[in-house]
């Protein structure tokens, strides 16, 4: 549902020439059934391990037809860092013009909740009932390493952030990268009406840090940067989500120090300072 | 305006009039609203207007609008039906 939300913004900041590639996720079935599809623009179901690939093809179909039409892959995180990891690496390899979001529930939400690589550590799913052993694979970092032209973070409870960089995006030509974290009521086990708060606390805890990269270079986006100054305390993120109930004090000790990692790492890439 | 808070609007689509999904309704006290927009920004499905007007043949009741509403002008109140 969140998915919903950061998807209106997308699609109003692409604008009406755009095609969407949609491996299965909850937005395959927010799209609904043809003729009665909820999009306005024309989408492509796809296999999960060939959304990227797909998307390639199309880009340089338009290229040949001489179209500057969009070509947006919008796959979940299941599959982005699992099952689709192969065909990005090579799309963004091949320096295909176009923009791979990936919205990031942190569990395959559409089949009930199972645990993919992008969730956390400690949180439970209906394959981690213990919480999750190991921690939340570094997407951000793997695609930094193929040197796109433009990437960023995004979250669905910063909209205009989230519209400013899909513009700023799909005026870049080449391979572009953004990865929303997207807050999921019965995945995370809270209330309904606190998406946007969670969405809110994760990037002021620092859990979740927005950020834009240009030719690898580095800026943090503003709500971020108070945020790295002084983040509020982990638990106001983790205590109002179900899936973080009885963690144990090393989980939880060792989620603050993944955190605090995270923003020296930033700050200090961002400062110059190796 | 349009353009700056991204308002698509919905309409009938697979799923129909999917208001009816709803158990709370959002009622805004005009009075106390301000009319600063974040509920129609933030309103996942995109049913309240600029003049914010909310489209109950769509909204789900979510209670998003209400939690966000900085001057907490939006009441969510159980449907009869
Ligand atoms: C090859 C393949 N394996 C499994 C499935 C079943 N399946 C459909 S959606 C989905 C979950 C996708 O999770 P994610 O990409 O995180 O998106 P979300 O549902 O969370 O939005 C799975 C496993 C499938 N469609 N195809
Ligand atoms: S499972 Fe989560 S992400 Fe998927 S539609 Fe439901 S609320 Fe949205
Ligand atoms: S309750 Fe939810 S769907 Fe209804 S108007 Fe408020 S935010 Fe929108
Ligand atoms: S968020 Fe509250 S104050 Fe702002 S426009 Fe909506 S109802 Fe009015
Ligand atoms: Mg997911």
């Amino acid at each position: 549902m969140p998915g919903t939300e950061c998807l209106r913004y997308v699609l109003k900041a692409a604008g009406p020439d755009s095609v969407l590639v949609v491996p299965a996720c909850c937005t395959s079935v927010i799209q609904g059934i043809y003729p009665g599809t909820a999009m306005n623009v024309p989408v492509y179901n796809i296999a999960f391990a060939a959304a990227a690939a797909c998307a390639s093809g199309m880009s340089n179909a338009f290229c040949a037809l001489g179209k500057e039409t969009n070509v947006i892959v919008y796959a979940g995180d299941g599959g982005t860092v699992d099952i689709g990891i192969q065909a990005l690496s090579g799309a963004f390899e091949r320096g295909t013009n176009f923009l791979y979001i990936c919205y990031d529930n942190e569990a395959y939400g559409n089949t009930g909740m199972q645990r993919s690589g992008s969730t956390p550590l400690g949180a439970r799913t209906t394959t981690t009932p213990g919480g999750k052993p190991t921690g939340k694979k570094d997407l951000d970092r793997i695609v930094e390493a193929h040197n796109p032209p433009y990437m960023a973070t995004a979250c669905s409870a910063y909209p205009l952030d989230l519209y400013k960089k899909v513009k700023k995006a799909l005026s870049i030509e080449g391979p572009k990268f953004i990865h929303i974290l997207a807050p999921c009521p019965p995945g995370w086990r809270y209330p309904t009406e606190k998406t946007v708060e969670m969405g809110k606390l994760a990037v002021k805890t620092g859990t979740w840090i927005l950020y834009e990269r240009e030719y690898g270079k580095l800026t943090i986006s503003g709500p971020s940067k108070a945020a790295m100054k002084r983040p509020a305390p982990l638990s106001d993120y983790i205590n109002g989500q179900g899936r973080f109930k009885n963690l144990s004090p090393e989980v939880m000790d060792e989620m603050r120090q993944q955190v605090e990692r995270n923003i020296q790492r930033l700050s200090r890439e961002e400062a110059g300072v190796c | 305006m349009r353009e700056r808070l991204a308002l698509s609007r919905p309409t009938e689509a697979s799923s129909g009039k999917t208001g009816s999904w709803r158990t709370f309704r959002p009622v805004v006290d005009r009075e106390v609203c301000n009319a600063c927009g974040l509920c129609a920004q933030y309103c996942p499905d995109g049913v309240i207007d600029e003049d914010l007007n909310i489209d109950l043949n769509y909204c789900k009741g979510c209670g998003i609008c209400a939690n966000e509403c900085p001057k907490q002008a939006i009441a969510m109140v159980r449907e009869e039906r």
